[in-house]
């Protein structure tokens, strides 16, 4: 009986690693005409969305509760840049004389009073007594008198007890409290060489270190004294609907100041920053600022703030043209975006390609993660590319309409355009995974975009109240937008810190770990129905 | 060969209908049975239902009068937060409509439907009164499950009678309309979405358009500088536009009325459904 040799085909096997699987994907990615469409949509919606959002047009509208918008031409704006290059305010009324080389000075704030708009609804001049909550008075050691310029101050703020704050962005608390005549606070600020040291104290002998900061800047002879400021009340409000209620106007606030020591010389007030006040404010401020002095007893009127200027609503640089604003197309990307990761798994079901895909490669996990290698990097270069096109080009036509454009550094531009790259990346990972799961498109496409984009929109456009918003941008995958803040929160200067401004309720990193984690379960479950579904 | 008995037509064959044409009725009790032998269909009812019911209540159950100094009613308004979840079921009853046509061209059912309703416009017809149906019919659940939810939420997170705020009731005019009107607006969106997803022919596409649709107009409003932009953006956005129907406070700062708002989303229902039908009659199925 003779032996039947089966056939053996005399060709070598081919190689069948993880790198010709993601080969074929790709292969099957980039010839389809549709999906290439549909990045390219990708690109031009998230680039030129950004763009409505440069031209400021001239006019600024206050929505007033009883009708029709206020409307008044928009000042455009400038402001001082820091020792950080960050825009600041840096205005308000210093009585100063010049401190050579170290020194201690000391003083106590026995009250501190002012005055606030009595309406809101109208930007009337009409005052009535009150604080603004970080209205501030103290002493400070300052550079010299230019705006902008290094300063170390200890303050006592008017709704949050003494503070050390130095350089505009750094804040420190002190003793609480509200002061008063009954509970007065003692202040001190100690230089040696570039260091400066602050104390504060409830009776003048137990001294309690605030913090401590080294300002390179300083010059051997600087401007020390007290000072007094008070920021505009903004008490803005997003109602239901988007639109952004509010008013107020300048404030101000007076200082009573006693037990001065550590100065010698005569004494001047100046009012620091007039030029670069914006607003209502800048007529005013400058008028009010003035002190009087009876015996060793300083009575400091002033108006301003010493701050960093957050960008957006509610702030002095309303009007101004963000970088964040250019992003804010990403949304609009990430829908196509969506789309297209979305049929990458799903169109395979509906024309039963599924089949040759696992037969080809019988380990479906290694399936799975070849289309999320494929895809991720399909969608970073997407997200890429719209980022860069939408801050260059936005960038452009901001210099071209002669808008002011808030400044950011570049490397802050160039971790917004990467950031937004891998959060296009991770929600195509997340959208593949979860057509994976549900294998219908329509059906993955919807869970894809209410998730991710959905909770965005309904925080961005204010259709639920903002803590509600606020929630959805912390537990849904749309916490992966918070990727892109471009700027620090100050919870020294109280404005609308708004999703539409580009301030997100979790940090960038956290934000894009939520994100992630939604990914990984959608994965995980991806792959697990995968191996134990029929295909 | 046995002759079959009583001669003519054979008795298993089905007498043509009512003449060569198909009617509408016919054609509309075809995508009925369709629609209603699909488990899916049902699904997304109920989820459309339970979606809008959750949000509302999620968002009624958030809310807070605003705080001192901003006019009562501009920036609380109770009929539009008891029915702030159909911001999130319109998504539902968009994507159902969308699966009534674009699941049709993914499994080439079409083909199926065309050969026994060849007359296009009737076959459209007949998918638009089903799912207006549909949308109607889930829509009034959830629109009822949420004002009941709203008046049962609000009084307590401080949007009461006492502090200026009338609880919602179907008896006051304005509370009525803001109702009816929302599910107007969902059965709107559910054309608006049969007509675009038509006229693409791919569900995925097609929900992708709808929601984009109806989710950028806004955003694109809420972060326009230019004022005057601004307001004719939401003034032709068929979402933020729509929804103005919902309002019962702070009419008077509206760019339109509650109903022209509602006759915007109109506008993009009719033009999406003429769209559809102009390329279901001129392209092969």
């Amino acid at each position: 009986m003779a032996t039947i040799t089966p056939y053996r085909s005399g060709q070598r096997p081919g190689p069948d690693g993880f790198a010709q699987l993601v080969h074929a994907e790709w292969t099957k990615f980039r010839t389809v005409r549709g999906w290439i469409l549909g990045l390219i949509v990708a690109v031009v919606v998230a680039a030129g969305f950004g763009l409505l959002t440069t031209g400021a047009s001239g006019t600024i509208c206050q929505r007033t509760g009883s009708g029709q918008p206020h409307c008044r031409p928009a000042p455009q704006p400038s402001f001082p840049l820091g020792p950080g290059g960050e825009p600041v305010a840096d205005s308000f009324y210093f009585v100063h004389q010049p401190l050579t080389r170290n020194g201690t000075i000391t003083a106590r704030v026995t009250s501190l009073s002012g005055l606030v708009p009595a309406n809101l609804d109208s930007p009337s001049l009409t005052l009535r007594p009150g604080t603004q909550e970080w209205a501030k008075a103290g002493i400070i050691i300052k550079q010299s008198l230019k705006p902008g310029s290094e300063y170390a101050a200890m303050m006592v703020a008017a709704g949050h007890g003494v503070r050390m704050q130095w350089n505009y962005t750094a804040d420190r608390p002190g003793l609480p409290g509200t002061i008063g005549p009954a509970n007065p606070r003692w202040l001190r600020l100690t230089r040696a060489g570039d260091v400066i040291t602050g104390y504060d104290s409830a009776d003048g002998t137990h001294w309690v270190k605030t913090g401590a900061v080294t300002l390179p800047g300083l010059p051997s002879t600087v401007q020390a004294g007290l000072f007094a400021a008070s920021p505009d009340d903004n008490p803005e409000v997003q109602h239901l609907g988007g639109g952004i209620q509010g008013g107020g106007g300048p404030t101000r606030a007076t200082a009573v100041i006693d037990q001065v020591s550590g100065f010698r010389g005569p004494w001047a007030g100046t009012y620091i920053g007039a030029a670069s006040a914006s607003g209502i404010g800048a007529a005013n401020a400058s008028g009010i600022g003035r002190y009087h002095q009876a015996g060793g007893r300083f009575t400091v009127t002033g108006s301003g703030d010493i701050a960093p200027v957050p960008a957006g609503n509610g702030g002095p640089a309303a009007t101004a043209a963000t970088v964040g604003g250019y992003l804010l197309g990403t949304f609009a990307g990430l829908i196509a975006l969506a789309v297209v990761a979305t049929m990458f798994m799903t169109a395979e079901y509906r024309r039963n390609l599924i089949r040759v895909t696992l037969a080809a490669s019988p380990r479906r996990g290694r399936a799975l993660a070849a289309k999320a290698v494929v895809i991720s990097a399909v969608a970073f270069v997407t997200g890429l590319a719209g980022a860069g096109i939408a801050v260059l080009a936005g960038t452009a036509v901001t210099h071209a309409r002669g808008t002011y454009q808030f400044p950011v550094t570049g490397l802050t531009e160039a971790r917004l355009i990467i950031a937004t790259g891998v959060l296009a990346a991770v929600s195509a990972v997340f959208a593949i995974a979860v057509g994976s799961m549900v294998r219908r498109s329509a059906v993955a496409v919807t869970i894809v975009i209410v998730t991710v984009v959905l909770p965005y929109f309904l925080s961005l456009a204010a259709v639920v109240p903002s803590g509600a918003a606020d929630w959805l941008l912390r537990i849904t995958p749309a916490a992966g937008f918070a990727v892109q803040a471009p700027y620090p929160r100050y919870p020294q200067v109280s404005v609308l810190y708004s999703v539409v401004s580009g301030y997100y309720p979790l940090g960038p990193w956290t934000g894009l770990a939520v994100l992630c984690g939604w990914t990984a379960v959608a994965l995980a479950g991806a792959a697990v129905l995968l191996r134990r579904r029929d295909a | 060969m046995q002759a079959v008995a009583g001669a003519g037509a054979p008795a298993g064959l089905a007498r043509p209908g009512r003449g060569a044409r198909t009617a509408l009725p016919d054609a509309v009790h075809a995508e009925w049975t369709k629609l209603r032998t699909l488990a899916g269909t049902w699904w997304l009812l109920a989820a459309a239902v339970a979606v809008t019911i959750a949000a509302g209540v999620a968002v009624a159950g958030t809310a807070a009068p605003p705080s001192g100094g901003v006019p009562a009613g501009a920036a609380a308004d109770p009929a539009r937060l008891s029915l702030a979840g159909v911001t999130l079921g319109q998504a539902i009853v968009a994507l159902l409509a969308v699966l009534a046509v674009g699941g049709e061209y993914g499994t080439g059912m079409i083909r199926v439907t065309l050969a026994a309703t060849p007359r296009r416009l009737t076959m459209l017809t007949a998918k638009a009164v089903v799912v207006t149906g549909g949308a109607a019919a889930a829509g009034t659940v959830a629109v009822l499950g949420s004002v009941l939810a709203g008046r049962l939420i609000l009084p307590g997170r401080g949007l009461s009678a006492a502090n200026g705020y009338a609880v919602m009731s179907l008896g006051n005019g304005p509370d009525l309309r803001a109702a009816a009107g929302s599910v107007l607006y969902l059965v709107l969106i559910a054309l608006l979405a049969l007509g675009l997803a038509t006229a693409v022919r791919d569900s995925a596409v097609g929900t992708g358009l709808v929601l984009g649709l109806l989710y950028l107009f806004p955003i694109a409003g809420a972060v326009v500088p230019d004022q005057t932009l601004a307001r004719h953006l939401e003034q032709a956005a068929p979402m933020t536009a729509g929804l103005w129907i919902q309002a019962t406070a702070g009419l008077r700062s509206l760019p339109l009325t509650p109903w022209q708002g509602l006759g915007v989303l109109a506008l993009w229902a009719l033009g999406a459904l003429i769209l559809g039908a102009a390329i279901l009659r001129l392209r092969d199925a």
